[in-house]
């Protein structure tokens, strides 16, 4: 029982670390109904930049704030080339453009910063805390809790900003119908630009953590694979979703890489670890079939 | 609406003219051409930039102390981002260019090597797969043209498990290994090969794979750590081997009673994980470090003169950049063993450059007039030997650099090689091959 | 002047049904599949067809099954290249496990194998749409994956999971040379496309095409939404499945279940875009496009770096490569969001004028 506590711990704060990567999706597709593939990407690119920038001389913070600018200048820059010629075109183009996106900045990340293999190192350590392997004998990672503890305050701070700020208001404006906004007098391009650069500090955020959990490198753009199924459950417009469905794909996807492979070698025989891949996937798929908008999502309705 | 259909029409035509002006034409005579499929892009571009970038470095070495008897090495690269269809497409690109005096071709993927085994075949073109690709090349009988020298999984698996037992006093009976594996072609090679040491040596073998890219591993390193096992053998390729050693400190898994392969034992996998991979074991079948007088030679005379292949030259001396050196030693080596018998001076065309690769014989002495002593071991193949070594040493992460901790070790051979020739006479036979009579070959 | 439909009269429906109502259209097709098969085969090197006109008709041919989901029924799919792993290893398990089992019905059986499992996957996509639909089919993509890696069975027990195809022979003759593989791919591909552009106008993909605009107004006018969208996922399935097989048995030769990962899929989505959603002819130009592409920045980039004496090395202008080809797509996305299709059409528009523009 102890076992199984352990692993739910693990997978739960494994899950937050999802979250954080899911949570550059949501902004982008609530404010411009855009599904940017390239959040993956853009991670790495973060990451990169951090380091590159650390590299240099710098001390964390001020790499951070340098980092926020190039991210920044990288969410302008896509919108002002890419997605304001793109207005009006089908969701689906728009997503390939994205993917498109996710190509350029896999080639410009590493030709700007070098493509070499490198480590970040924020100041924490992941090692097991002490008192609890001790007296629980559980592990229970120190990095994981401050990482989800960062998390959770983005998230704090994503709301804050959405809800008390006048930019977070027009936001939401612009999230809840394009063109009402703009007939208000909201600046819409504005507006996406700004939200690019919001998606670009949760990427630096995501990258920052994984990058100093499993060092900088051209894998970190797979993090997008980890946050699609958290997406799907949580739904692709809510917040919160992303941080619940996070906790949910974390933890089940953990016990079921413990619980469920000794399970199928019973029936089959051979070894079935390594479930992990689609085991969230199917449980995101199956979570649809009853929900189909996810946990947290706005519910459609069909006109004819 | 037109004029845009127009423009791009223009600019696609033009694209398709450039294009079909820039299929290659044939090569100057009288040069070894080296095909080369590499990658320094994606996943794993760090990687293939040390080794290819180790690799032209000697080439060019070769070339500005004269050529290889006079013969100069040229070479082209590919872009394969370690993508298989990708790779299969610069070797068909390229070979027209290889066809006539061909160095053997190294992809570096164990996905590109499995797809030209049969292709270089049918072409007769040699094909290297040094630490890597199909394993049961090892019998030259089936597989003619392929050769995947040096050593191979199974013989680094069975080497390593006799690394362990001497350690352990001469005996593994009743520990418990884990075999924590990338899940792939490449992972699950060794497995037959460690389940026949398991039962040779009496220890209880866990295995445990990896869903790619194994970038999340806190369930699998959880079950290690409900398992409690002695050790802890790794074949992991890319980002997994940071995030097993990460994930292994913070389970509080000592790492240095994790060994990992040799694709798991480079700068690029240790340098990321920090103070986490200090004691982190590997296998290797080449040393790093600027101490071999060749590596110190290359940088000397190729840098000096501003040919270098690396733009980051912090990455000459690394495992990788060593282990690029190493195959293109012995690639060189293979054309000059033909040379001998084909006329010294002369450009080796394909069949002359395979005899080479099946009769290499680097003995130490060899390797010391190379100033190669130490960096690989001994090589001696021949028509049933593929390998012609299976020889590794074991290495550990100070935190600084990789320092060897044994000799070369010879893994059990009499275990594993009847199951290369097994698995090779399976292959024959869905095939339709009929195996050469090794013992009729000169 | 030349492409001009004026003077050609329909005097029967069977004539004004036909694939190609236009004559123009019909000399067209003819003389194209007339050097497909004729002055190609004769004039090509090996390069082309290993390198290039295989994967090319090969790929087309798995767009077309994609574009037949995509772009007529509309259900958005990322699992394109998990079902072309099914097609291969069922493909290769019929040929291996049965005896004497002829080469072409191992591929029908192995397209249906994949339709099969492409209907299994399709049951989500009635009761989910969209985004949600497309990261739903990654689950497929993965699971398949996962589970030809796990099930020795599948691979014929071999250790490594790789499987190794044996040669193709057909009534004795032994597919070896690379234009017999050609034109025996060109074959399965040719009759395959006829068969696509015949079904998308038929009742069927007018269902499809019905359910893709709006699904709910479709079942109004009685469309049953089950039926049409599982055999979209079938058919699609199939044509995937039969692309797959292909290419195990005529490009790769041996392939592994981590080949067919998710980067395929995504190739094979953008083939279908660049080229054309909803056009049996943009799989094939996006085909092109997407395949020639990336060979083309690879043959003269560098050639380019060289001329102008810019100092780049090896990784510099694989780094741009890379940006370029996601540069280009964005570019395309923006010039022609309907993709390749839509210029030839449009080009065909205006050769209709030529050469009085108005």
């Amino acid at each position: 029982m102890q076992f199984f506590f352990e692993v739910l711990i693990g997978g739960l704060l494994s899950g937050v670390m999802y979250s954080l990567v899911a949570l550059g999706f949501v902004l982008i597709f609530k404010a411009s109904g855009v599904f940017n593939f390239a959040q993956g990407a853009m991670v790495y690119f973060a990451a990169l930049s951090l380091v590159g920038v650390m590299g240099m001389g710098a001390p964390l913070w001020l790499a951070f704030i340098l980092a926020f600018v190039i991210m920044t200048l990288l969410g302008i820059a896509t919108e002002k080339f890419v997605l304001r010629k793109m207005v009006n075109q089908a969701p689906i183009a728009l997503f390939m453009a994205t993917i498109g996106l996710a190509f350029f900045i896999e080639g410009l990340a590493p030709l700007i910063w070098g493509n070499e293999v490198r480590a970040l190192d924020i100041g924490l350590v992941d090692e097991p805390i002490g008192w609890i392997l001790d007296q629980h004998n559980m592990v229970i990672s120190s990095f994981d809790l401050t990482a989800a503890g960062l998390a959770l305050g983005l998230v704090a701070l994503l709301a804050l900003f959405f809800q008390y700020t006048r930019v977070g208001r027009a936001l939401r404006a612009v999230a809840d119908d394009h063109q009402a906004a703009l007939s208000i007098g909201i600046p819409l391009q504005h507006i996406w630009a700004l939200v690019w650069a919001v998606a670009g500090f949760v990427a630096l955020v995501a990258g920052m953590l994984w990058g100093s959990r499993n060092g900088v490198q051209f894998a970190l753009t797979f993090t997008a694979l980890k946050a699609l199924p958290v997406l799907i459950l949580g739904g692709f417009t809510s917040v919160p979703g992303a941080i619940v469905g996070g906790l949910i794909i974390g933890a089940s996807e953990k016990l079921a890489e413990i619980y469920i492979p000794p399970v199928m070698a019973g029936w089959f025989g051979g070894n079935f670890g390594g479930i992990e891949g689609w085991f969230p996937y199917v449980m995101a798929l199956l979570f649809l079939l009853v929900r189909p908008e996810g946990l947290f999502g706005e519910k459609h309705i069909d006109r004819v | 609406m037109f004029k845009k259909a127009k423009q791009l029409a223009i600019a696609t035509s033009v694209a398709a003219a450039c294009f079909a002006a820039a299929i290659p034409a044939a090569q100057a005579a009288g040069e070894q051409f080296f095909l080369m499929p590499s990658y320094r892009v994606g996943p794993y571009g760090a990687n293939g930039q040390s080794f290819y970038g180790g690799f032209i470095d000697y080439l060019s070495y070769v070339n500005m102390k004269g050529g290889i008897d006079g013969v100069q090495n040229t070479w082209e690269e590919c872009e394969t981002e370690y993508n298989t269809a990708k790779g299969v497409e610069c070797y068909e690109r390229l070979k027209s260019k290889a066809k006539a005096y061909p160095g053997p071709i190294h992809s570096m993927s164990t996905g590109i090597s499995y797809a030209l085994v049969d292709k270089t075949a049918a072409d007769q073109l040699p094909l290297a797969m040094m630490g890597y690709g199909l394993t049961s090349a090892v019998d030259g009988s089936v597989f003619p043209w392929a050769f995947p020298l040096v050593t191979t999984y199974q013989m680094q698996a069975s080497a390593i498990i006799k690394f362990l037992k001497d350690k352990n006093g001469g005996s593994l009976a009743g520990k418990k290994i884990v075999y924590l594996y990338h899940d792939s072609a490449y992972g699950k090679e060794p497995i037959l090969a460690l389940q026949a040491e398991g039962r040779l040596n009496k220890f209880d073998l866990v295995e445990i794979p990896v869903a790619h890219p194994g970038n999340e591993q806190g369930a699998q390193w959880q079950r290690i750590r409900q398992e409690k096992p002695d050790y802890v053998i790794m074949w992991g390729w890319g980002v997994m081997n940071m995030t097993a050693i990460k994930t292994a400190q913070k389970m509080g898994f000592p790492r240095d009673r994790m060994i990992g392969s040799w694709w798991a034992g480079s700068e690029e996998d240790v340098i990321p994980a920090g103070d986490a991979a200090k004691g982190y074991m590997s296998a290797t079948w080449n040393v790093s470090g600027k101490g071999v007088p060749l590596i110190a030679d290359i940088e000397k005379t190729v840098y000096g003169a501003g040919k270098g292949n690396m733009k980051d030259t912090t990455k000459l001396g690394t495992i990788l950049y060593n282990r690029g050196v190493s195959a293109a030693v012995l690639s060189v080596e293979a054309i000059r063993t033909a040379q001998a018998k084909y006329g010294k001076g002369k450009p080796m065309n394909a069949e002359q450059v395979r005899w080479g690769l099946e009769n290499l014989n680097i003995t130490e002495a060899r390797l010391k007039e190379l100033g190669a002593t130490g960096l690989l071991p001994a090589v001696k193949t021949s028509c049933s030997n593929h390998e012609g070594s299976g020889m590794v040493k074991l290495q550990q992460w100070d935190g600084s650099k990789w320092t060897p901790l044994t000799d070369w070790i010879e893994g059990n051979k009499a275990l594993i090689h009847p199951l290369f020739q097994a698995d090779a006479a399976k292959y024959a036979k869905e095939k339709g091959i009929t195996p050469r009579d090794c013992s009729k070959e000169k | 002047m030349i492409y001009r439909e004026t003077g050609q009269f329909k005097t029967s429906y069977a004539a004004d049904q036909q694939i190609f109502p236009i004559r123009q259209d019909r000399i067209g097709i003819g003389l194209l599949l007339a050097v497909a098969f004729l002055v190609v085969p004769l004039t090509a090197g090996n390069y082309w067809f290993n390198a290039i006109l295989i994967p090319f008709l090969i790929f087309a041919l798995a767009a077309l099954g994609l574009n037949i989901l995509t772009g007529y029924a509309g259900q958005l799919s990322l699992g394109s290249a998990a079902f072309m792993a099914v097609g291969a290893y069922a493909a290769y398990n019929f040929q291996v496990r049965v005896d004497g089992m002829p080469v072409l019905l191992s591929f029908i059986l192995a397209g249906l194998t994949a339709a099969g499992v492409g209907i299994l996957f399709g049951l989500p996509s009635l009761r989910i749409k969209g985004f949600y639909l497309a990261v739903a089919t990654l689950a497929a993509q993965f699971f398949i994956v996962w589970c030809l890696t796990k099930f020795p069975y599948l691979s014929n027990n071999s250790s490594s999971g790789v499987i190794s195809v044996p040669n193709v022979e057909i009534l004795g003759f032994t597919f070896d040379t690379p234009q017999s593989r050609y034109l025996l791919v060109l074959t399965i591909v040719s009759v395959l496309a006829l068969l696509a552009k015949n079904m998308v106008r038929s009742t069927t993909g007018r269902a499809w095409m019905a359910v893709r605009d709006m699904d709910v107004a479709a079942e109004v006018i009685g469309i049953r939404l089950m039926r049409t969208k599982l055999l979209a996922f079938a058919v699609s399935s199939f044509y995937c499945g039969i692309a797959g097989a292909l290419y195990a048995f005529c490009y790769l030769g041996s392939v592994e279940p981590d080949g067919f990962s998710l980067d395929l899929s995504f190739k094979i989505l953008f083939m279908i875009i660049v080229g054309g959603v909803g056009s049996v002819l943009g799989s094939f130009l996006g085909a092109a496009f997407i395949l020639l592409l990336p060979i083309f920045l690879d043959i003269s980039l560098p050639a380019l770096a060289e001329l102008l004496h810019l100092p780049f090395d090896s990784a510099t202008v694989s780094h741009i490569q890379l940006m370029v080809f996601g540069a280009l797509i964005m570019f395309f996305l923006i010039v022609e969001p309907h993709g390749l299709a839509r210029l030839w059409q449009i080009g065909k528009e205006k050769l209709r004028l030529w050469p009085f523009p108005h």
